[in-house]
């Protein structure tokens, strides 16, 4: 019994991975009904992410924050908390960042270093803010992320365009070169893509969570309050506090998402009319990971390079990008729904003696 | 049991779930007009036969035979065509709704397109004297007994005609008079010709009222025979496959300093009402003072105060002379308090992490375990080792989540977890619900020699059984307060359980149990 | 198991089928370009156009539908082969202006100001690449900025809607607040005080450009105000202006939007949009275009299309809802203005 199951559950590469597979198989079904053709679309998407140095740089690019926001979901999760609210404290973060990079002027071994914190700090609060509330008052988690989501919003639309706006450019300033955190010479040597420190962070940030959560006291107390509160409380741990803590750190994950983005990519934080999404890609990375650090950083490359290689099937296979939202999408649908998957992997693999099953 | 008929006979059966049978060619035989006990421990399968026969698995191979037909029960509804009725561990009532509206649920009279109410009080009515249910239709569930209860679940079998009645557990919920009450109402229906179907763990019972037994271990049937000509530990062998005793070697108490002294406690239940009216009772150090009582009194709110979970309102609680009325939870276990939880999956483990995990639930933050904020995982696996050998917890490894463990595997890593505190006064609340004769022996085993080794055991259960033969001092609790102490040598199953419910028949019992 | 190998194979059967199917209709369409060319002109056969959406869209109802409909008519006239790309999100702006620049594209449009500081980044990595924004000024020697003089515009309808209004109050609704919404603003409020001085605007800004939402709120709040007239320059979250006006329509109050970028009574209805402030984004890219075939490309130039280039104005069906007399008066101020008598505000 313990083999099979290991085989289903416990090895949890299985499901992910024939997930995918049905996920494409989808999405190149709806694509023969559109019209367009798969096998062109799959190779320009693999072109697009791997064809040449600077897509390639790009592509990392674009998983790096998906990696912070899936771990900080993921955190979050594995604390018994439903962090939706990755997306404001992405965009706390940035707005931290951006503060920083541009109204202080130091030398850039202080600048940059204190901007990646702040902006962290930033997100971190505004995850602490959540926590709070469900410690202090009760409020459910997933109702406050989600408002405050909409507040980090438009108070970071207001304080860029209050007090860092950049006139004429719907932007704030850019930031002090100093605070910048792109890596020059990788830059060149990948055709120009934007290179930052971020995502050497992402991967710094995959094993912090590992350690942190497996090794420390701290993370056995947070995966104890969030595995069972109850245990937790009669082990003398305080589950109010572990709360308010696992959201401070899932908010500084998520945080140093738009961080980066704003010291690494843009090198300014735009007006924004709406919700990037990255935080909320994370949920889905971090549901394609397992919540397992791992995991999760498979998954946000999986993500990452599918939302990039989108713009090459379009550009090379014509397809619309609405058509990769549906492969993505049904990826995480087959993800979220082991049971299909188990259903399919249980027809092929005891084959026969079901048969029996049906008298 | 010759000359009467054969009702079902199931021949062969086996049923495998992924990686264990459940089943192994097993045969069963029931006959009309009697009641045959179904024994075995936990897993032993004895469940998944009858669930077999109720239509609820399908089995791999064998066949079954109702009324000498052989039959397909691919459903529950087949099964109840067949006039076999289940009567479930956890009953399946609609709160909300009235006796007779949950007994016609699914097969309500109809008059036209409206439910026939009338004809269905009538007929409920009739089913209920026949049989000497004595259950009043037109009562709400929420407002009758747990036995009463009980009692219309056995109702919505008979309703729907069923002559072959399957009891899986019955008694585990139920108060010493509503068990000789239910085994009566047993002992009605075979004599109307009904056939029962008991399925237990509890030798009494099957002495008291089964014709014939079945023992079931690890899939196979070991024996069936009638029960005329055996006795509790035969039985109690052909179960466990080994021999047990039943009977504790205890010696007498050697009674020390007070350890715990509750004094005038007063703690408010979930619902803000006093669930514990001024409790005061003194435990003392190489003593086993049980606390009889009905579910609900106030015993899971002792507990939750004793160890800090609830708040105190009034009152004190003295450890070694030390008030810890009101502290942490933490300082109190510091303090020299130990908790075998009544509900482990809740309070006793975190079931996902691997048992080393486990093993420190209450002391990773020590410096035993913990080595500037990172855990030693030498040290706990280390200890967790030591625990698993010396407490013989069953597990492939100390890396196994809790959850992959039996009941019985689960409850002694608890044990060995909170008895390797050393604590002054342990406290066990209901240490064996749920668990099979072999691993009950163990864990009385370990009470009585921690009691032995001088410390102080509060043993809280609602097995009577177990307080009778645990311990040395019985303090009953009704209501919240402690309304009487017996010796257990001087008492028995009666006057405890009139004590238990106020020297009030029970006609009522409290109706509010906690859901779990 | 073998079942399902069995379904795989029909699978990839099918999938194979439909390919060869589509394959050849994909020559069709794929080649239809050049052999539909209407004029038979090539002029533009050797050349390759592209441009990249901001996060409206391709299918905006806006600039960048209006931007691809001029690439599309440059298709279909010159036989030049065009292509877009959408972004999903701003970090998108640069990775597709690059993915056309990477692959030779003659000229890489930008559409819409937000995409100015890609735009710039491009042009200075890639100095033999040709870019062009619409909306937006970037000052580089191989960039073509495109402009509107939209205040021009916005100062016609405002004469319009400041002689239409019954209530002498008026609504605007803006997307973000950037200089080229600004513009509209300025010349609309400046457009209804010249005829109508007594007139009130209400002007909101929603923040977005693509959240009909927030229009339709915004616009129920100028209507309950009690203005009778719209005026949006909000994209995509002018359609909610458009839905609230036809509710309120439907509920027996007769209301009115003016529409922006395109001909909006087309998409909304005659009923409910009194006319609209054109802004030929299709004219523009389709001049720019043309003029790099014809090996004129504006190159660092900074062209600023007005009244004057018939870049920005009314649609000819505003004579449906609007009376000759208005219009002879709106002719009268467009001529002022061209002339220079009339200096319509503008933002800085």
């Amino acid at each position: 019994m313990n083999k099979l199951i290991k085989a289903i559950t416990g090895g949890s590469a299985i499901v992910p991975i024939v997930a995918i597979i049905l996920g494409l198989l989808v999405g190149a079904i709806i694509m023969l009904i559109g019209g367009y053709d798969p096998i062109l679309a799959y190779r320009s998407l693999i072109n697009k992410v791997f064809g040449n140095p600077y897509d390639f740089g790009e592509t990392l690019t674009a998983i790096t924050p998906l990696i912070f926001t899936g771990l900080s979901v993921a955190f979050a999760f594995r604390t018994g908390l439903f962090n939706i609210g990755a997306e404001g404290q992405y965009i706390m973060g940035m707005t931290g960042a951006t503060i920083i990079g541009v109204s202080v002027h130091l030398p850039w071994y202080i600048h940059a270093p204190l901007a990646v914190i702040v902006g962290a700090l930033f997100g971190g609060f505004w995850g602490m803010i959540a926590g709070y509330l469900k410690a202090a008052r009760g409020v459910n988690e997933v109702i406050t992320t989600i408002m405050l989501n909409w507040i980090a919003l438009h108070l970071a639309n207001y304080i860029v365009n209050d007090y860092l706006l950049e006139p004429g450019k719907g932007r704030s300033y850019m930031i002090d070169e100093s605070a910048s955190v792109t890596i020059g010479w990788l830059s060149r040597l990948l055709e120009d893509a934007r290179m930052h420190w971020g995502m050497l962070i992402a991967l710094l940030a995959v094993v912090f969570f590992y350690v942190f959560l497996w090794r420390t006291k701290q993370g056995y107390e947070l995966r104890v309050v969030g595995h069972n509160p109850d245990a937790a409380k009669y082990a003398g741990i305080n589950v109010n506090r572990g709360v308010v803590k696992a959201m401070f750190i899932s908010g500084v994950l998520a945080g140093l998402a738009g961080v980066f983005q704003v010291l690494g990519v843009f090198l300014n934080q735009a007006v924004s009319a709406s919700h990037t999404g990255h935080g909320f890609d994370g949920i889905a990375v971090a549901l394609l990971g397992g919540n397992n650090p791992v995991g999760v950083l498979l998954g946000a490359i999986l993500f990452g390079s599918l939302s990039y290689g989108a713009a090459g099937m379009s550009f090379g296979a014509d397809v619309p990008p609405e058509i990769i939202r549906i492969v993505i999408g049904t990826v995480i649908f087959f993800v979220a729904a082991p049971g299909i998957i188990r259903w399919i992997i249980k027809r092929r693999l005891p084959g026969k003696k079901s048969k029996g099953e049906v008298i | 049991m010759d000359k009467a008929r054969t009702v079902v006979e199931m021949r062969n059966i086996t049923k495998r779930f992924p990686g264990i049978v459940a089943n192994d060619s097993v045969n069963f035989k029931l006959s009309q007009g009697e009641i045959h006990a179904l024994l075995g421990e936990n897993g032993a399968g004895k469940s998944t036969l009858m669930n077999i026969l109720f239509g609820l698995y399908q089995p791999e191979e064998g066949e079954i035979f109702v009324n000498e037909q052989e039959v397909v029960i691919d459903g529950p509804n087949k099964a109840i065509k067949l006039g076999i009725g289940m009567v479930h561990q956890h009953f399946k009532l609609v709160h909300p709704f009235t006796v007779t509206e949950n007994i016609i649920l699914g097969s309500e009279p109809k008059l036209g397109f409206a439910v026939n109410y009338k004809q269905a009080h009538k007929e409920v009515e009739r089913l209920s004297k026949q049989y000497g249910l004595n259950v009043d239709p037109y009562a709400k569930i929420d407002e009758i007994s747990v036995g009463m209860q009980q009692r219309v679940e056995i109702l919505k079998t008979l309703y729907r005609g069923a002559d072959i009645l399957i009891f899986d557990e019955p008694t585990a919920v139920l108060t010493p008079q509503e068990i000789s009450e239910l085994l009566e109402i047993m002992r009605n229906l075979v004599s109307q010709g009904k056939s029962i179907v008991l399925i237990t763990h509890k030798l009494k019972e099957i002495m008291a009222i089964a014709d014939t037994v079945t023992i079931v271990r690890r899939g196979k049937v070991i024996d069936s025979l009638p029960v005329a000509g055996t006795n509790p530990n035969q039985l109690a062998e052909k179960m466990v496959g080994r021999e047990v005793s039943l009977k504790l070697d205890k010696k007498n108490a050697v009674l020390g300093e007070p350890a715990l002294e509750v004094d005038r406690l007063v703690v408010k239940g979930r619902q803000g009402l006093n669930a514990l009216n001024e409790t005061s009772f003194v435990l003392k150090r190489g003593e086993i003072l049980g606390i009889a009582g009905v579910e609900g009194n106030g015993q899971s709110e002792l507990i939750e105060a004793l160890t800090g979970l609830r708040p105190v309102s009034s009152g004190s609680i003295k450890i070694s002379n030390m008030e810890i009325a009101g502290a942490t939870p933490r300082t109190i276990s510091e303090a020299g308090i130990s908790l075998i939880p009544e509900d482990r999956h809740k309070h006793g483990l975190v079931l996902d992490f691997p048992v080393r995990e486990n093993m420190v639930l209450e002391t990773y933050y020590t410096p035993q375990f913990n080595k500037r904020g990172f855990m030693d995982f030498d040290a706990i696996d280390k200890h967790a080792e030591r625990l698993v050998k010396e407490f013989d917890v069953r597990t492939p490894s100390i890396m196994t989540e809790a959850r992959a463990l039996s009941g019985g595997n689960q409850q002694k890593a608890i044990i060995a977890r909170e008895v390797d505190k050393n604590p002054d006064v342990l406290i066990a609340a209901q240490p064996t619900r749920g668990l099979d004769v072999g691993a009950i022996e163990f864990i009385h085993k370990r009470l009585v020699e921690q009691r032995n080794m001088g410390k102080a055991v509060l043993l809280i259960s609602y097995e009577l059984e177990e307080i009778l033969q645990l311990s040395d001092r019985i303090a009953v609790i009704y209501e919240g307060r402690i309304v009487g102490e017996v010796n257990p040598a001087e008492t028995n199953d009666q006057e405890l359980g009139l004590m238990m419910t106020n020297y009030k028949q029970s006609q009522g019992g409290p109706s509010s149990e906690q859901t779990d | 198991m073998k079942k399902s190998a069995k379904i795989f194979t029909g699978i990839m059967l099918l999938a194979s089928l439909t390919l060869t199917a589509c394959g050849a209709k994909n020559n069709n369409t794929g080649g239809a370009s050049p052999s539909e060319s209407a004029s038979g002109d090539t002029s533009g056969k050797d050349f390759k156009f592209a441009m990249v959406t901001d996060v409206g869209g391709v299918n905006d109802k806006s600039f960048n539908q209006s931007a691809w409909e001029g690439l599309q008519h440059l298709e279909k006239d010159t036989g030049t082969k065009v292509k877009y790309l959408e972004s999903k999100e701003a970090t998108n702006y640069l990775t597709n202006i690059n993915q056309f620049v990477r692959d030779k594209y003659n000229l890489t449009w930008g559409i819409g100001f937000l995409m100015g500081d890609a735009v710039k980044e491009a042009a200075a990595k890639n100095p033999d690449a040709k870019l062009a924004i619409i909306d937006n000024v970037v000052e580089a020697p191989n960039v073509a900025s495109i402009t509107f003089a939209e205040n021009e515009g916005s100062y016609l309808v405002g004469v319009v809607a400041g002689l239409t209004t019954k209530t002498n109050k008026i609504g605007f609704v803006g997307g973000i607040d950037i200089p080229v919404i600004k513009r509209f603003e300025l010349g609309f409020v400046a457009g209804v005080k010249a005829v109508n001085p007594d007139a009130k605007v209400i002007i909101n800004y929603t923040g977005a450009f693509d959240k009909a939402d927030l229009g339709k709120a915004a616009a129920a709040s100028i209507y309950n105000d009690g203005a009778d007239i719209i005026f949006h320059a909000a994209g995509g979250t002018g359609n909610g202006v458009f839905n609230e006006a036809k509710e309120r329509l439907k509920a027996g109050k007769k209301v009115w939007v003016i529409g922006v970028d395109k001909d909006q009574s087309l998409e909304f209805g005659d009923e409910v949009t009194l006319t609209s402030m054109l802004k030929r984004v299709d004219e523009a890219v389709y001049r720019v275009s043309k003029e790099m075939i014809d090996g004129k490309f504006p190159a660092g130039v900074i062209t600023t299309l007005g009244l004057k280039e018939n870049a920005v104005g009314l649609p000819e069906t505003s004579t449906k809802n609007v009376s000759k007399e208005i219009l002879d008066k709106v002719e009268e101020y467009k001529a002022k203005i061209i002339s220079g008598e009339i200096k319509v505000p503008t933002a800085q």
